[in-house]
């Protein structure tokens, strides 16, 4: 029991801290192919500027998101040897996959992203940007599919009993077309893009504050404001094609997002809420029957609720995976809010000049990033007890040989390392915020490659 | 067994994890070889240069590994959950070390002061070393083979781990990377920098020497076991020849200032190595001491043949594609390393 909850919040832990960089770096990639685009059709040297200095962040969160990624990718095998041996089969064509086709895509042409603005020519470069960002996105793919082969598995049969039991694929397109992948790559994309146009809203809406830059900076706000109007407005799409999906799918999990008990009920849909897991009754501002509405297209119409399975089969933080639910759904309504009240103050004239409205959008920046984890988290720990869906118990997929110790050594060592990168990234991003996109020139970087009059560094 | 040109599918996905490893220790081996010797170099120029020169391909290098774990999850999923959860302890070791080599490489630019980069020229050298080490050390077990129970779980204790064989292994492997980093190093410079890392090429080419000999006399003499094959079957001598000429080989085209071949010979030192560690452990992925059949054996841990057969379609369709987006890159930053405004 201890070592599972220890490598729960390990895994936990490392995902999370590893999914605040790629949505980043997704979205941004994004960005940075329409300003890109934008150079090389208009040969206008705002743009060039634009890009050169988001590709130097880009790099920089790019970094981050690899160094943690390659954490989880054997995680899956130091702490859940079990779950690895139990859907290897399936789940390694996935990551098999991702790596040749996603990751090595993405990784070599991001050499040629950051070093090769003054060796190749401007559409090669432009190619590799591109590249860079189908990688990016690529990379979600595999991994959501098989994320959502756990959550709603499909196109396989159990091979062994017991302890050998395993799941083997027996479709290949079922196992990845799985009744929920779609929609959650749908819904996993449009968030990583409105992490990365949030950032760059951010830091614009910054500078536009401080006056500073504003002939970079206006654009580039008007860019990714344009990108996340639109996507914020297609993520509610998104959301309730997923929440649709996860009524059919999984309905203990539907239950648990808005906390309904009675299945011979109507059910609720809440707005803000607090579930009392004693009394198993929520209180909280609500639509009535908007659950049996948005499940069955009726007001009347009764939702199953948690009480249709067995204590064991449920998940039993109700209130947690109910919290996290009603804030990424909170955050989806304020970005629609807030990017069409700028487009409207944008049309009117006076976008720039709003100072209090600057100032939410420097920190907005937030906001996807918390809606981006609390989504997950929400759908993870609706899963429980399950690591695959009704299938395989996240009890039984431990690795056994693995101590509490082991896992209490690694998970320090992880939440030190990660508090330290976390510290540095902050520190150095806000650096190059500060510094801003005028460009580095030639002498700059030579001057600050001499300055090292210590003798340590200058005597072979 | 269903087989595909008289191997079955199998021993084909094993080839293929062999290719991947071999291609990860070959390509990611002269970025890691590059910064274990960085603290070797002393000007802020030449460490920016060393440092430049590995900039635009060392993450594609170490996408490899990415590749390698996938390629042992989907194929051997058995083996991917015994290896990871037995070597649990030095494995989080080696993660680490991989995260700060990254941060390491990422950082020390965005900074002029001379305390920041010296910090992280240190981390980035202790760092590769660490790595190098840790992936010597699992690679020595592996060979030698590891406790196992009958459900193929770890049944012994981590700290023999570091047994004699496995460190000699480990320090071998460091010296084989330091080797080909310098190298690779002195192909991409020029000036003064470059008669310096010529002189480290050739002092590193004698420690790799002095360790694989001792290594290799070690296992003659102690553990003859991991030699059986070869000496049963006088054609397996091939290997060990094609790796003894290519070694010969390096410091030949050192002295011709042919660096190109002599980083050649050095990659082909490193395939012939790790193929004839896999020539010796074959058919057992991972052996097991104290039992052999609970060994874990390349048909005990396979995935069904469903799988077998589509991964190997991944990889056909992936492979000529990884193949030149490879070459593309290389091929963009061939030459001598120049600094410029992007660079690190
Ligand atoms: C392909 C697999 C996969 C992917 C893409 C993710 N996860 Fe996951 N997650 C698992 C596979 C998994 C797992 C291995 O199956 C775990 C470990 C224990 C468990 O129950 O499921 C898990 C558990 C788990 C838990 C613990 C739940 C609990 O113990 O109650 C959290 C909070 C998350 N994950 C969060 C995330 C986040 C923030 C992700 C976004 C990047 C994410 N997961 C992606
Ligand atoms: C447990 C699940 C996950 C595993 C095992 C995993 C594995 C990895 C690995 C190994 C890398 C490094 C690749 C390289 O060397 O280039 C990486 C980076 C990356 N991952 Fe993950 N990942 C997981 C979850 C996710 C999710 C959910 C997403 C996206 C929605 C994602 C998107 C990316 C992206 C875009 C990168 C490139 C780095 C960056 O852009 O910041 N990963 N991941
Ligand atoms: C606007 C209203 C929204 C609705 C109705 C909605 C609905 C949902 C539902 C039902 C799930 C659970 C899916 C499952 O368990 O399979 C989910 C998960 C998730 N949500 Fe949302 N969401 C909304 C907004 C957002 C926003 C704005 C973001 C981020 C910017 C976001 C990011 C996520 C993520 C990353 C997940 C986990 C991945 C997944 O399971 O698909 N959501 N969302």
């Amino acid at each position: 029991m201890e070592t599972e909850i220890l490598a729960r919040i390990q895994f936990a832990f490392t995902i999370g801290f590893h999914y605040i960089y790629p949505p980043m770096s997704i979205g941004l990639g994004l960005i940075l192919v329409i300003m890109e685009g934008m150079y090389v059709k208009t040969g206008n040297m705002i743009y060039e500027q634009m890009t050169r200095f988001w590709i130097r962040i880009f790099a920089l969160i790019y970094g981050i998101g690899v160094a943690t990624g390659i954490i989880m990718e054997f995680e899956f095998g130091t702490n859940w040897a079990t779950y690895s041996k139990y859907v290897g089969d399936i789940f390694g064509s996935a990551l098999a996959a991702e790596g040749i086709f996603a990751f090595a895509l993405e990784s070599i042409f991001l050499g040629v992203l950051l070093f090769g603005w003054n060796r190749v020519s401007a559409r090669v470069h432009l190619f590799s940007t591109l590249m860079v960002f189908l990688g990016s996105a690529f990379s979600a793919v595999w991994i959501v599919v098989a994320n959502s082969w756990q959550q709603t598995p499909a196109g396989f049969h159990i091979v062994g009993e017991g302890l050998n039991a395993r799941a083997e694929v027996t479709n290949f397109w079922t196992m990845v077309f799985n009744p929920s992948s779609m929609e959650r790559l749908t819904h996993v994309w449009i968030g990583a893009i409105l992490a990365g146009a949030f950032l760059v809203l951010s830091v614009n809406a910054y500078y536009i504050r401080k006056r500073k830059f504003l002939e970079i900076a206006i654009p580039a706000f008007k860019i990714s404001l344009v990108v996340a109007t639109i996507f914020s407005i297609a993520q509610l799409f998104a959301g309730s094609v997923s929440a649709e999906g996860v009524a059919v799918n999984q309905p203990a999990k539907l239950a648990t997002l808005e906390g309904h008990y009675d299945s011979s009920a109507v059910a609720d849909m809440y707005l803000f809420g607090w579930v009392d897991q004693k009394k198993e009754k929520v209180a909280g501002i609500k639509i009535p029957a908007g659950l049996s509405f948005l499940v069955h297209k009726n007001f009347n119409a009764p939702v199953t609720g948690l009480h249709a399975f067995a204590k064991d089969d449920r998940p039993q933080q109700v209130n947690a995976v109910f919290q996290f639910y009603h804030i990424m759904i909170a955050i989806g309504i304020s970005l629609i809010a807030l990017t069409l009240f700028a487009c409207y103050r944008w049309r009117k004239g006076t976008l720039f000049e709003t100072k209090w409205l600057m100032t939410i959008f420097v920190w907005s920046v937030v906001l996807p990033q918390i809606a981006n984890e609390t989504g997950w988290f929400a759908a993870e720990m609706g899963r429980q007890p399950w690591v695959v869906y009704g299938l395989l118990r996240t009890s039984n997929a431990l690795s056994k040989t693995v101590s509490a110790n082991q896992i209490i050594f690694s998970l320090v060592l992880f939440t030190l390392v990660y508090i330290i990168l976390f510290i540095l990234f902050i520190y150095l991003l806000d650096k190059k915020i500060k510094h801003g996109p005028q460009s580095y020139g030639e002498k700059d970087v030579i001057a600050e490659g001499s300055r090292g009059e210590n003798p340590l560094l200058n005597h072979s | 067994m269903e087989t595909l040109l008289g191997l079955s599918y199998n021993v084909w996905w094993f080839l293929v994890f062999g290719a991947v490893i071999s291609g990860y220790a070959i390509l990611d081996g002269f970025d890691l070889g590059a910064g274990a010797l960085h603290l070797f170099l002393k000007k802020e120029n030449s460490r920016r240069i060393a440092l430049n020169a590995i900039g635009p391909v060392w993450d594609g290098n170490e996408v490899w590994l990415v590749i390698a774990g996938g390629v042992l999850f989907a194929g051997f999923p058995v083996a991917y959950a015994a290896i990871f959860s037995a070597f649990y302890v030095p494995f989080m070791i080696f993660l680490v070390g991989l995260i700060w080599r990254a941060v390491a490489i990422e950082f020390r630019s965005k900074e002029p002061g001379i305390s920041w980069r010296f910090t992280w020229d240190v981390v980035y050298c202790f760092s590769s070393i660490v790595i190098a080490l840790s992936l010597g050390l699992m690679l020595g077990n592996v060979a030698l083979g590891i406790p196992l129970n009958a459900q193929h779980e770890f049944a012994g204790d981590w700290l023999s781990f570091f047994n004699p064989f496995s460190i000699m292994i480990a320090v071998t492997t460091l010296a084989l990377f330091m080797m080909h980093g310098a190298i690779y190093l002195t192909m991409k410079t020029e000036h003064r920098l470059f008669i310096k890392l010529n002189i480290l090429s050739k002092n590193f080419t004698i420690f790799f020497l002095v360790t694989l000999g001792l290594s290799t006399l070690y296992t003659l003499l102690y553990i003859p076991h991991l030699s059986d094959r070869i000496r049963s079957n006088p054609t397996y001598f091939a290997l060990p020849l094609i790796m003894f000429l290519a070694i010969a080989n390096i410091p030949r085209q050192l002295k011709k200032s042919k660096f190109r071949y002599a980083f050649l010979s050095s990659a082909i030192t490193i395939a012939a190595l790790l193929a004839t560690v896999a020539l010796e452990v074959f058919p057992n992925l991972l052996f097991a001491t104290n039992d052999a059949k609970n060994s874990i054996t390349v048909d005990n841990a396979a995935s069904s043949l469903k799988t077998m057969k589509i991964l190997l379609m991944i990889a056909a369709i992936g492979t000529p594609l990884v193949a030149t987006y490879t070459t593309f890159v290389f091929w963009t930053f061939k030459g001598k390393t120049k600094l410029d405004e992007m660079s690190y």
